[in-house]
């Protein structure tokens, strides 16, 4: 007995193939052919500077459209792929991380960006921050930290500070908050690093960090909610009569306990990369499992492989 | 058992060798005693003879130890369920003899331990009862070290004089099972057995012989319905996957972690239900339908993610091996008790396709449909199978593999122009631009969860929502124009439709089989596609006077199951009616006999409205 088999289905409608174009004959994208959807941010958010050094880094490591795939859950940060001309996702909250790590896991010729807020990113989404640090899936992840839950209206976020007045704790936040850094060192994360959305330069230099550690790289940076918790982070903003300390050259980045160190610091505590270290990834663990399983049905085609394990079922 | 032709009894007192077409035997110990193991030789062996075979198999809660039954059903025609009585009974331990009795067809053989089960005079009137001292000739044969190891092994031995099975396949079939492994361990196990075998019968009254089974043309293939969706998802091309361990959908995800990286592809484990549906649609969406599943709790977890699925119209094949609930509920009992979350289960319209596999070879080819229906449709297909046909092993005849096999690897030409959510698409599909694709016009889709345009921006507009949501519920529509209208299997019209779906089927056509040969008007209907449902149903359920839609889950607040439900809503057939039991066992065919005659009866003294409603 067999069921029927649909057929698969070919390609038709709009799409029309066209030739390749090999890389030497493209110019770097402009921020024109990167922007897409005019950003719906209120006036004045942190967020906008974090897009903004993020088409920085695509003209300046001549990116293509087609190579990066930039991933969100929800929130208002979360909604960073609509305003980005390329491949993008706009999942559900919390959930960014294994999304993109099913695109990295899959797809190793992509690299997988993800933005996103701190309650998506430690709250709701906590769980898989943990396992896709100490796995060591290779992606970019920046989470654009406001201390506050911008989309819904001010309510106490995971990284709010005890005393913050919202709409949940209208007499004041009591909840110890989430340390960012510390609780990426914690869970395994090969690359941890802060940054601020005032520092422009200090960002982008972050990002390119992340991008090229090969492995899960972590940026947390601050990124004000103008309209809910503004002026945060005035005291790392020299501008606003702040200290924006840089991590100390002397730091080793490799030394946990060190780098839990700095984490402890008060805010506005340091900048920079607080710990980075050489982990195989998870993407490079499964290629070479499958590798050595590959090895044993060498120049067998598929439906073979799967033939002898009906032959031992008869 | 039933029996073909009678021999007489041969001469010098040895028992008499009667020819079957059909055995029930069910072995009852404790789980450590590797009855599993009989189970599957007695399985594999009938699928290499001309011989068809189904087995049902109980697997206890506890981890280790813990009662635990196998029953295996063998003949040499058509096999349709596991079998309702027992024919013959292996009892272990006083439990397993107490507890099984019953199950043993009245005249049937307990073959029991004599080191183990003190017999009841009062069951020796109605059951012959044969007690070996399976524990201690066991550790006579092998010697005295290896406590209640090979004592499976004696067994297969006895039940192989006793039915006169092929010596020399079994000890090939036992070679491969043991084999490569240290040499003593095969050694014992051929020694116990033949142990078994040697061992006299001459107290038995009678021993058996299956008549020849018909010529096949291919081979047979032996397997798990788990197994034959593991290896029916890589056939279809499926090379990613991500789960969280439940029982009984593990053996899924353990199958693909092993397999896939043969492939080239991978298998995740994650941290939890969510991460997991997430990580498979992430895979969909770099270009691949990928798999994820669970049971029970887990299937609840994922429905969220289901959700976005439908919206964002990305293909994922979601498996969902139903077990006892609500909650954790009865993790190995089998039930039919989530096909309304798999049709329905998240918030806002969000119509998906569901396929229910009817046993074990079904199970393969569905893998195969669900894949190219999710990529035809770009939709979540979820495949409900159950406890059931999970664990139970069966015979088919073997897939052409080389036919079967196919490629879905990403397509990453570039192209010219795209929009994913085209409203006027000729075929009214959504076709997914895979990232790493290039698009010419400089203008790239995002996928979203978010109510979208054509090219997957944001919008609130109600006018937008509305054409999506008839794009998503059409191409729907489409895909049940193109389904094939099931086969009534009995006459077309008649008095009693019995309708079933899943593991179901074949208990339901071996009721109707034994309701036509008493005489009765009853034909069945087996239901494959649940969502959307195929066409043609109407006028099949007009040839009738009673439609009883059989199904493990419960009645529910208004008296008829899930399936039952969704029926009487797409048809507004008040003669559709429940016949339903959650007691964690598949149906017999008596019980489905018994609750059609009692739903007769009532029918009769009570006439509901449905049956009183004029034939069209
Ligand atoms: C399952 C689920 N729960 C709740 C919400 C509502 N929600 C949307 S965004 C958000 C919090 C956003 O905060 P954050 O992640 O910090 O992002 P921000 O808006 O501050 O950038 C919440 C609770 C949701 N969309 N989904
Ligand atoms: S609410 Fe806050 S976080 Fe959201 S866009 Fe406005 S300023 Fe930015
Ligand atoms: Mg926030």
């Amino acid at each position: 007995m067999s069921s029927p088999v649909t057929d698969i289905p070919v390609r038709g409608g709009n799409i029309t193939a066209v030739p390749p174009l090999p890389d030497s004959e493209r110019k770097p994208l402009t921020k024109k052919e990167m922007s897409a959807d005019h950003p719906t941010w209120c006036p004045g958010c942190g967020d906008f500077s974090v897009l903004a050094l993020y088409f920085k880094l695509i003209e300046k490591r001549k990116l293509w459209h087609e190579k990066i795939t930039t991933i969100a859950g929800i929130g208002c940060s979360s909604r960073f792929p609509y305003f980005v001309q390329a491949h993008g996702v706009h999942y559900i909250h919390g959930r960014a991380l294994p999304f993109a790590s099913g695109v990295s896991l899959s797809r190793p010729d992509l690299h997988v960006f993800v933005f996103g807020g701190d309650g998506d990113a430690f709250s709701i989404g906590g769980n898989h921050f943990n396992h896709t640090s100490r796995k060591n899936i290779k992606m970019t992840y920046v989470v654009m930290d406001n201390w506050v839950y911008g989309l819904t209206k001010k309510q106490t976020s995971p990284t709010s500070p005890p005393g913050f007045k919202s709409k949940t704790d209208t007499w004041g936040a009591v909840d110890e908050p989430i340390n960012p850094m510390k609780q990426a060192i914690a869970a395994g994360a090969t690359f941890v690093a802060r940054t601020t959305h005032t520092n422009p330069n200090h960002v982008l230099q972050m990002m390119e960090a992340a991008m090229d550690h090969d492995g899960f790289g972590f940026i947390e940076c601050l990124s004000e909610c103008v309209e809910f918790y503004p002026g945060a982070f005035d005291s790392s903003n020299p501008r606003k009569g702040g200290a924006f300390n840089l991590v100390p050259e002397t730091h080793d980045v490799t030394d946990e306990i060190a780098a839990y160190k700095l984490a402890d610091e008060p805010f506005p505590g340091r900048f920079g990369i607080f710990y980075k270290v050489d982990r195989p990834t998870k993407n490079k663990l499964e290629a070479g499992i499958n590798a050595k399983a590959q090895e044993k049905v060498k120049g067998l085609k598929h439906w073979q492989i799967l033939q002898q394990n009906f032959d031992r079922m008869k | 058992m039933s029996e073909a032709t009678m021999t007489a009894p041969t001469s010098g007192g040895r028992p008499k060798v009667s020819k079957i077409s059909e055995a029930v035997i069910r072995i009852a110990g404790n789980s450590q005693d590797g009855i599993q193991a009989i189970g599957g030789f007695l399985a594999r062996l009938a699928g290499r003879s001309e011989q068809e075979v189904m087995t049902f198999m109980t697997i206890p809660s506890t981890i280790s130890g813990g009662p635990s039954i196998f029953q295996v059903r063998v003949g040499s025609g058509e096999v349709l369920s596991a079998g309702d009585d027992a024919d013959l009974l292996i009892a272990f331990y006083q439990h397993s003899y107490e507890d099984h009795l019953k199950s043993l067809r009245k005249g049937g053989i307990v073959l029991f331990d004599s080191d183990h089960v003190q017999p009841k005079p009062e069951w020796q009137q109605e059951y012959r009862h044969l007690g070996v001292a399976i524990s201690s000739l066991t550790v006579e044969a092998i010697g005295g070290t290896g406590k209640d190891k090979g004592k499976n092994m004696f067994v297969l031995g006895l039940v192989a004089k006793m039915f006169d099975l092929n010596v020399p396949k079994l000890e090939k079939l036992i070679g491969e099972r043991f084999g490569g492994k240290d040499e003593s361990i095969l050694n014992n196990a051929l020694t116990a057995f033949h142990a078994g075998y040697s061992h006299s019968l001459d107290n038995v009254m009678e021993t058996f012989r299956f008549v020849e089974g018909q010529k096949r043309a291919g081979h047979q293939v032996v397997m798990t319905g788990n197994e034959a969706l593991g290896y029916g998802l890589i056939a279809a091309g499926v090379r990613f996957g991500a789960g969280y361990p439940i029982t009984p959908w593990s053996d899924i995800m353990e199958l693909l972690r092993r397999e896939l990286p043969k492939y080239g592809g991978t298998f995740v484990q994650c941290e939890d239900e969510i991460a997991s549906i997430s990580m498979a649609l992430g895979a969909s969406y770099a270009g691949r339908v990928a798999v994820t599943g669970s049971s029970g709790p887990g299937i609840s977890l994922k429905t969220e993610a289901l959700g976005y699925a439908v919206m964002a119209e990305l293909p994922l094949v979601v498996i969902d091996v139903q077990r006892g609930g609500p909650s954790t509920g009865m993790p190995t009992s089998v039930e039919q008790s989530d096909l309304n979350i798999a049709c329905f289960g998240g918030h806002g319209d969000s119509p998906r396709v569901v396929l229910a596999p009817a046993n074990v070879e079904d199970c393969f080819y569905t893998a195969i449909e669900a894949v190219n229906i999710a990529r035809k449709y770009s939709v979540p297909v979820v495949i409900l199978t159950d406890q059931a046909i999970a664990t139970r092993i069966e015979a088919f005849e073997e897939p052409n593999l080389e036919k079967v096999c196919q490629d879905i690897s990403p397509d990453l030409t570039p192209i010219a122009d795209f929009k994913p959510y085209d409203l006027s698409a000729s075929d009214g599909l959504t076709r997914h631009a895979p990232p790493g694709k290039r698009i010419a016009s400089g203008k790239y889709p995002v996928v979203t969860g978010l109510e979208h345009d054509e090219m997957g921006h944001p919008t609130g507009s109600p006018k937008l929502h509305m054409a999506m949501n008839a794009k998503r519920r059409n191409k729907l529509r489409k895909l049940a124009s193109e389904l094939p209208v099931p086969q009534v299997y009995g006459p077309p019209e008649g008095n009693v439709l019995l309708v079933g779906w899943g593991s179901n089927q074949g208990p339901i056509r071996e009721a109707v089989d034994r309701a036509r040969a008493a005489g009765d008007s009853v034909s069945s209907l087996h239901i494959r596609y649940i969502n959307p449902l195929p066409p043609g149903l109407e006028n099949i359920f007009s040839g009738f006077n009673h439609v009883f839609v059989v199904e493990l889950n419960d009645e529910g607040i208004y008296g008829y199951g899930q399936l039952a439900g969704l029926l009487r809503a797409r048809y507004c057939d008040a003669k559709i009616q429940g016949i339903n039991k959650t007691d964690g066992l598949t149906f017999k065919v008596k019980e489905i006999l018994e609750q059609t005659r009692a739903r007769l009866a009532a029918a009769k003294a009570q006439p509901a409205t449905g049956v009183t409603i004029q034939r069209i």
